[in-house]
């Protein structure tokens, strides 16, 4: 398997580190016990696209969104999780 | 028997090489088995389950009887297949399975219970009682049938690994590959082109056929010179791509030295990852047999086979030759061995409208060969007429043809199934499967030498067209034949006897046929039921007419019964390949403090700390053990002074406007209000609100932070940052990166551990100056350095940072000062009762299933938003907690780590308990044993006696209840 970093190129998926789904992005902006619980621990498990956040560990350190199919494992996209000019 | 005028082996030199012992010769370009045909050999296997002798069947990599192993010693190689390894001078080969000689196999015995022992025996037989199974069954079971063994001993060979990278990878060197790789890098790409066989050219090196109007194997060598002289193709021979994976990733195992003498420090075998934008599947196709009684005598090949061995080496099993075929490609191998001089006696067709293609050979359309006859190797067959009339004839060798299956595997390596064509009566490749994949040649049904030329030149440019590259095929394709193969079904002949489908597993036609009776009507069924196809050769002359077979029996046509899954490897792979370089040192990296060399001069014990080699102790004369040095470092910290090397703490240097805002986030506690000069303890929650790890953050100046990790952590930690940053701190004003290697640190311990350092510093400290959680550049002998006043120890402490260059100097003078005040350095044993005895915590407290409440930090986390605030109130992880606290023996006794903690009068069983200990020592300070453990409410039990338990030590000790900390529990030392 192989992804291509917008950093740092395709490269092999050794170089990433697999975290989980990309909803950790949205964390719930306030303190309600079930919000956060439902948000951390509650996972869709769909046959198809997903979003999923990665970890160029052996690269450039970037998190990463790829978009890809758990049927044909096609990959649709990569993308920073930080917005490229976004500081 | 060696044919002569036939063969491309260097018959001017020969080689020497043993088979079980005896010794043979043979020519360079001979495979063993082609140098044992030649010699006469033909019996070279005894089968998996019946012992039944077996001999050369094919002359392909998907061999199922010819095993042997080779060469002797700790690196024999067990399984190898006699009709790869090619030979050289002084190869050793010995047979497998067999005892106690091959010719005499006394397991053969096996073959006479043969009418007991059909498919699903042991499963019926060996139920009961359930305790035999592992001790007496399987033992007898696996003594009696298996294959080759290991030696045993660590494989000293060495193995590769390697990635390579290309436009196109062509799989296979038959006519399809060669055009594919041909026509695309002439089109420029870069194109890797792999073959299984040491030579390029397929089955063009096999055959008596003309391309481009010259003989097959000198059209290859033309194409060989041109794709040599072009510096965009690499040729890999030896190379067998073994599976197709995501991303155009396909792995490969190149056997780099099998087949030398002397491999000349070459690694033995190397695994490749080939990452390819396209890919070209050429591998050809693979003949099948016909079952029939006994069809696996020894003598028995595969028609293409016979003709193989001839063209190739000149090699034949003996003169007096027959061939039985259902299709036309058959009669090729009569003529060309009639050609050759061999006697060919019989030309047996199972179509009764066949006409004989190999002129003067005695013809029998319409009959069948139901049987053979011979001990250990084939001396006659029977063959029966349409009108069931019977023959016997005498031969020393038949070539049996029922069709070829396309070697499809590759395609099928993601989830693709296949696809039936009734008109060439084998399955070909889907439309879609592996993406970036494109099929030809006979790998896609294409089965003439002129159609794989052409779908090989099609399927080379248009894939590197895709790509962009300008690719012709017009009237570029050599002269060829283009003859289609005709065939006319036949799986098994009916019939008394045995009739064989999967060799190397032992499996017959009526074993499938019982399997479909007894109910494992689905394929995958009756494969595990019969183990047809799960050996080594993972049935490739086998499974499609077991499948057959199954749709016979079970009244369904082939399509619908469908075919097992083709799964990675294509065939075998060494798991030394796969693991290559992982060996001894080299499973894991390692990492060395400055400070490494002058601990192993003192003789140092290493203990491993994640990739880190931290030391134990440091023994002095007389110290024969780590106790007594422990108890003596401990108590020179407490007494005097002591130098330990913290390098391996995680260090991320922070800096920016928002980094205060930023701590504020990971860690529970506040940060933002840290004064430039001080230090601050910081705990890190998971979201879940379980604590992740803590440590000491430095302000070193206004927008310049210095935080530590834990050792284990520290790369959790920094991917947490990352991920916090990223994520939710988008556009703040920080940066940090790990400065881990980049400073070296040591600790410096104990009442006199001020003036240690103002020996020296180049100025002087105070405490007035440089307080407890103080931290300040300094610089020792004109040495930028940072010092920081923290403590593990529970003492008088600092930690002293210098950039690493400087770090084994500044060891050494720190230990020497050191010695002089009549400390010393102390090691990792001595750390940790030290942080014992304070109650401070580690990765054995804060193991991930702890929370800040649970060790007595729930106060901590400050009344703002920060990573884990909101899970950690919920209630289960506030009330009725398990808690830190301290114990100490009643009545002496030693505590243990993982000891479980039980009320004084509770039966020390699971339903009763109340905890468990985390860390435990004799503490040389208290003069008693300490331990550390968390305690159900524990915090409110203080005083209160508990049991504890460990059952695999045998530790059972009435203990009392403590608060962790218990030395200087006011922290008076930390601040004179």
């Amino acid at each position: 398997m192989r992804l291509t970093c917008p950093l740092c190129g395709a490269r092999d998926r050794r170089e990433f580190t697999y975290q989980g789904d990309a909803i950790m992005l949205t964390r719930p902006s306030n303190d309600d016990p079930t919000a956060f619980s439902d948000w951390l621990h509650l996972r869709d498990n769909p046959a198809g696209r997903t979003r999923d956040l990665w970890y160029h560990e052996a690269g450039c350190c970037a998190w990463l969104v790829v978009e890809r199919d758990t049927v044909t494992h096609a990959v649709h996209s990569v993308a920073l999780v930080e917005g490229e000019d976004a500081d | 028997m060696r044919i002569e005028g036939y063969g491309r082996v260097d018959r001017d030199v020969s080689l020497d090489f043993s088979f079980d012992g005896r010794r043979f010769a043979g020519h360079p370009g001979d495979t063993l088995a082609s140098a044992l045909m030649a010699e006469g050999v033909v019996l070279t296997g005894r089968s998996f389950k019946y012992h039944r002798p077996r001999g050369v069947l094919t002359d392909t990599s998907a061999e199922p009887n010819a095993l042997v192993t080779v060469g002797r010693g700790a690196g024999r190689d067990p399984n190898t297949r006699a009709t790869v390894q090619e030979l050289y001078n002084g190869l050793e080969a010995r047979s497998q399975n067999r005892w106690p000689t091959l010719s005499l196999d006394l397991w053969a015995v096996n073959d006479l219970a043969a009418p007991f022992l059909g498919a699903g025996f042991y499963y019926k037989t060996f139920m009961w009682p359930r305790a035999f199974w592992e001790k007496l069954y399987e033992p007898i079971i696996r003594r009696a049938a298996g294959l080759g063994a290991l030696s045993g001993e660590a494989d000293g060979e060495r193995y590769e690994k390697a990635y390579a990278f290309c436009d196109l990878l062509v799989i296979g060197a038959g006519p399809a590959g060669l055009m594919a790789a041909r026509v695309a890098a002439e089109a420029g790409a870069q194109v890797i082109l792999c073959t299984e066989e040491p030579r390029f050219g397929g089955r063009l090196l096999a055959e008596a056929e003309e391309v481009d109007g010259q003989p097959g194997h000198l059209w290859v060598a033309g194409v060989l010179a041109r794709l040599r002289g072009m510096d965009n193709v690499r040729l890999m021979p030896r190379t067998t791509v073994t599976g197709a994976y995501d991303g155009g990733t396909y792995g490969a195992l190149e056997r780099v030295s099998h087949h030398v003498a002397d491999p000349q420090g070459a690694p033995r075998e190397c695994f490749w990852r080939i990452v390819a934008q396209r890919a070209v599947l050429a591998a050809g196709a693979l003949e099948r047999p016909v079952a029939f009684g006994d069809n696996d005598r020894p003598g028995v090949m595969l028609a293409s086979a016979l003709r193989g061995y001839l063209h190739r080496y000149g090699a034949a099993p003996g003169r007096q030759v027959a061939v039985f075929t259902n299709n036309d490609d058959g009669h090729r191998t009569a003529r060309d061995l009639a050609r050759a001089g061999l006697n060919v006696v019989a030309l047996v067709d199972s179509r009764h409208d066949a006409e004989s293609l190999a002129g003067e050979v005695p013809f029998f359309p319409g009959w069948q060969v139901c049987g053979t006859q011979g001990r250990r190797r084939l001396s006659g067959i029977t063959l029966r007429a349409p009108d069931g009339r019977r023959d016997v004839l005498q031969v020393e060798a038949l070539g049996v043809s029922g069709g070829y299956n396309p070697s499809l595997h590759l395609t099928c390596h993601m989830g693709a199934r296949p696809v039936w064509r009734d008109d060439i009566a084998a399955f070909v490749p889907p439309a879609a499967h592996v993406p970036g994949l494109t099929v030809a040649g006979s790998a896609n049904g294409a089965f003439t030498t002129y159609g794989c030329l052409t779908e090989g030149a099609e399927a080379g440019a248009e894939a590197v067209r895709v790509l962009g590259f300008r690719a012709e095929v017009a009237d570029n394709i050599p002269q060829a034949n283009n003859t289609p193969n005709r065939l006319r079904r036949l799986w098994a002949v009916p019939g008394r006897g045995r009739a064989w489908l999967d060799f190397q597993n032992d499996v017959t036609v009526k074993d499938v046929r019982q399997a479909a009776a007894e109910n494992y009507a689905s394929v995958e069924h009756m494969k595990r039921y019969t183990t047809q196809g799960m050996a080594t050769d993972q049935g490739k002359s086998s499974n499609v007419s077991a499948l057959a077979i199954l749709a016979d029996a079970t009244g369904r046509d082939i399509p619908e019964t469908g075919t097992t899954t083709f799964r990675p490897p294509y065939s075998p792979i060494a798991i030394a390949a796969m693991g290559a370089g992982g060996q001894g040192a080299g499973f894991a990296p390692e990492r060395f403090t400055t400070s490494h060399e002058a601990s192993l001069r003192r003789a140092a014990p290493m203990v491993e700390a994640g990739l880190w080699y931290r030391p134990s102790y440091f023994p002095v004369k007389g110290e024969r053990h780590w106790r007594p040095a422990c108890d003596r470092e401990v108590r020179m910290v407490r007494d005097r002074v002591g130098v330990c090397d913290v390098s391996t703490l995680g260090k991320i240097d922070l800096q920016g406007r928002d980094v205060g805002r930023f701590l504020d986030c990971v860690y529970a506690n506040t940060f933002s209000t840290l004064k430039p000069g001080r230090t601050r303890y910081g705990l890190m929650l998971r979201e879940d609100g379980f604590v992740m790890d803590d440590g000491t953050t430095a302000r070193l100046a206004e927008l310049h932070w210095l935080m530590t990790t834990t050792t284990a952590a520290a790369g959790q930690v920094m991917r947490h940052l990352d991920w916090v940053k990223q994520a939710y701190a988008q556009g703040w004003d920080v940066r940090f990166i790990s400065v881990t290697e980049q400073w070296a640190q040591f600790a410096v311990a104990g009442p006199q551990a001020r003036d240690l350092l103002n020996d020296v510093l180049d100025a002087p400290i105070d405490n007035l100056g440089f307080p407890y959680m103080a931290n300040g550049a300094v610089s020792i002998g004109g040495t930028r350095a940072r010092l920081f006043r923290i403590s593990f120890s529970g003492e008088h402490a600092y930690e002293v940072a210098v950039p690493s260059r400087y770090g084994a100097a500044l060891w050494d003078l720190l230990v020497a000062r050191a010695e002089a005040l009549g400390g010393g350095p102390y090691g990792m044993e001595a750390l940790n009762v030290l942080r014992i005895e304070k109650g401070h915590i580690t990765h054995a407290e804060i193991h991930g299933r702890t929370t800040a409440h649970d060790i007595g930090m729930g106060r901590m986390i400050a009344a703002k938003d920060c990573i884990g605030r909101t899970m950690a109130g919920r209630p289960g992880l506030v009330n009725d907690r398990e808690e830190l606290v301290g114990l100490r023996p009643l009545a002496g006794g030693t505590l243990t780590a993982g000891a479980h903690l039980f009320a004084p009068e509770a039966d020390p069983v699971r339903e009763n308990d109340h905890g468990y200990t985390t860390s435990a020592c004799f503490s040389p300070t208290l003069g008693e044993e300490r331990a550390l453990g968390f305690l159900l409410n524990g915090h409110r039990r203080h005083g209160e006696t508990v049991r504890l338990v460990d059952h695999l030590r045998g530790i059972d000790t009435l203990c009392e209840v403590t608060a962790p900390c218990a030395f200087d529990p006011t922290g008076g030392r930390l601040r004179d």
